[in-house]
């Protein structure tokens, strides 16, 4: 599905240039749900952004389904967006003067369906995540945990292939963190791939997969039969906390 | 292709922004309500000024006599002289130029109230006059009819007056014609009333004059063959600055005046007044254009300006836009399409409420009466679509700028913006 190999990243800071990623070689696969970890200023969210195709890599290689992602122009990269990808971000990024079913709605909007039509599904969706007596509401009228379910809606409408969240859960307590956990766990059981960037151990644990960046590498990637040990030293890490 | 849903995006958009979709708007709305005004007023200026003199006949001149400026032939300076029944014949057979030719007496009004009828009386100027000067300064008949060729021949005692004659001398239901008055010692019969069409005077006030037929005024006044006034035409093709040059040659001439003499004949010539006014009001006109234009301007920058502020406000709302699949041409269109939705909206309120004070003040004026030198303030509509046209344009440049920018702002950094 996701196959990167030997990512290079850098970013002109002035006269500095900032080297992030520095070579990544890495396969996702269909179904997945990795997350990827790392102490700040370790490239995880620059290596999410490429993936997104939100962003250019430098040197190397990105195929995604099978297809080089390279020097698109930015009106192709909105189609691979929207057909491929759903975003789902740490500040939630609903647009403010929206009320949820338009702002799950949107992208339909960009794909062309008719607007009756597009709040039908909009309505579905929040259905989906027990939101639909709020469909009406602006977002400023709704709690964190509330706008997120709604970008995550957002995010589903277009029945992408892989959702990539961006701390989703960063601005959230962990009660309402470990509910939309409970729902990217779902997601990723209906065979979307779900792909989350955090540096919440307890929430990576509950991935199937960890990749640990540093210094713009992978540091080591935690799977399944590791995934115990992980937690064991998670559990470690807290009580040295 | 009419498309709904991107109006009712850009339509929900700008309604959820009420304030900056207001301010935006005033800007363009201001330029082009401004330019109306001052081009209407501009305009009403010109049309109050032209009112008073059009309907003279614009190759008209006119011509009286002064004194002698220079000694010539034995006379000395400072002489008095006038013009007289043969120079008329003369320029007559001899000018081909001439279109219509009318010499004019001027009657001794020194003797206070000249002009009785039975217990009323009133001081008026009274003129002598020949058919062809109704030509020349247009008059249109109230009641009866003008002097004809008939009265000059027959040197008739008849007489037309003016408006304020007619109130003075008659009762409100009383019809004046074929009625008398006593003028200086003669009686006149009333054959006509008259109101002036233009408000350039010679002498007095036009609606306070009697004109009576030339031929009888020189006979019964004793003026002998003296002529004190006399208008021309020229025929078309020809200018009539030429025609004056060339009669006051004849006339100095003919009256041993020195040809340098500058004073010794009064003459005024309506083309040249009209070419005056009419280089004024094309000054006022590319005025009124050179400041409508520049405050359009600056109402069309003020847009850029608040749109470029408000894409700044919006870049995070545009890079979520973007990452959920809009491609930048759909950002690109959506503001544009924002920008010249609000510069017409605004534009077209500009101008409809410009063109509707214009039409108020319009009423007013007409209410307040004839004698103003401001009249019809209007709007041509050629200048109203052209504003509108640079205002589309101006719109979709001031849309334009700033969503090339927005949508050239990285991705993630739009997404990031915590403004």
């Amino acid at each position: 599905m996701i196959r990167l190999n030997n990512i290079h990243k850098s970013y002109e800071m002035g006269s500095n240039s900032l080297h992030v990623l520095k070579g990544i070689d890495l396969n996702i696969e269909q179904g997945d749900f990795v997350s990827i970890m790392g102490s700040s200023g370790s490239g995880k969210s620059t290596l999410l952004n490429i993936l997104g195709m939100l962003d250019n890599y430098d040197k190397g290689t990105y195929h995604l389904s099978g297809n080089l992602i390279a020097n698109m122009s930015e009106k192709k990269a909105a189609k691979y967006r929207n057909d491929m990808v759903g975003f789902v971000f740490q500040s939630f990024n609903l647009i403010s003067f929206k009320n949820a079913m338009e702002n799950v709605a949107l992208p339909l909007y960009y794909k062309g369906v008719p607007r009756k039509k597009r709040n039908l599904i909009a309505m579905e969706y929040l259905e989906k995540l027990g939101l639909k007596e709020w469909a009406n509401h602006m977002p400023s009228e709704m709690s964190g945990g509330q706008k997120q379910r709604v970008a995550i809606a957002r995010a589903l409408i277009s029945q992408p292939k892989i959702i990539l969240a961006d701390e989703p859960t960063g601005a959230l307590d962990t009660a309402t963190s470990y509910e939309v956990m409970e729902i990217l766990k779902d997601i990723n059981a209906a065979g979307i791939t779900v792909i989350i960037v955090t540096h919440e151990h307890d929430i990576a644990a509950m991935t199937r997969q960890i990749i640990r960046l540093k210094d713009g590498r992978i540091h080591e990637i935690i799977r399944n039969g590791e995934l115990k040990q992980f937690q064991k030293n998670y559990m470690k890490e807290l009580e040295t906390a | 292709m009419f498309d709904m849903d991107l109006w009712n995006e850009i339509i929900s958009a700008l309604k959820k922004n009420r304030l900056r979709s207001f301010m935006t708007a005033f800007g363009v709305f201001w330029g082009i309500f401004m330019l109306i005004i001052m081009s209407g007023a501009g305009k009403a200026l010109e049309n109050g000024v032209l009112d008073g003199v059009k309907a003279f006949a614009t190759n008209s001149a006119f011509f009286w006599t002064e004194r002698t400026s220079i000694p010539y032939e034995g006379f000395q300076r400072g002489r008095r002289w006038n013009y007289e029944n043969s120079d008329i014949q003369y320029i007559r057979d001899n000018v081909k130029e001439v279109e219509y030719l009318s010499p004019r007496l001027f009657g001794n009004q020194q003797g206070g109230n000249n002009t009785i009828r039975g217990e009323r009386n009133g001081a008026f100027q009274v003129y002598g006059d020949y058919p062809d000067y109704f030509k020349i300064d247009r008059w249109s008949v109230v009641k009866g009819r003008l002097i004809n060729e008939i009265d000059i021949l027959h040197e008739r005692k008849v007489c037309v007056i003016g408006e304020r004659v007619l109130e003075v001398m008659f009762a409100k239901d009383e019809d004046p014609i074929g009625q008398y008055l006593k003028i200086s010692g003669v009686y006149f019969q009333v054959v006509g009333v008259i109101h002036a069409e233009t408000r350039i005077n010679f002498g007095g006030k036009k609606e306070e004059s009697i004109s009576i037929p030339f031929s009888t005024m020189q006979t019964a006044y004793n003026y002998g063959d003296v002529v004190h006034f006399f208008s021309v035409t020229s025929q078309k093709g020809h200018k009539v600055s030429d025609l004056e040059e060339k009669l006051k040659t004849i006339l100095k001439d003919r009256h041993k005046i020195a040809p340098d003499d500058l004073q010794a004949i009064g003459s005024f010539n309506i083309e040249k007044e009209f070419i005056k006014f009419n280089a004024l009001f094309l000054g006022i006109q590319v005025l009124t254009w050179i400041v409508g234009i520049g405050t359009l301007l600056a109402g069309v920058i003020g847009v850029s300006n608040i749109m470029l502020v408000i894409i700044k406000e919006r870049t995070q709302e545009i890079g979520i836009q973007r990452a959920i699949g809009a491609t930048p041409a759909t950002v690109i269109k959506h503001i544009v399409a924002e920008s010249v939705f609000l510069t017409v909206m605004a534009g077209y309120i500009g101008l409809s409420l410009g063109v509707g004070i214009l039409e108020v003040l319009n009423r007013v004026l007409q209410s307040a009466g004839d004698e103003m030198f401001f009249k019809n303030p209007e709007v041509n509509l050629t200048m109203a679509l052209s504003a509108l046209g640079v205002l589309v344009i101006s719109g979709i440049i001031a849309g334009l700028i700033p969503a090339r920018r927005a949508v050239s702002i990285k991705l993630i950094d739009a997404i990031r913006d915590e403004g």
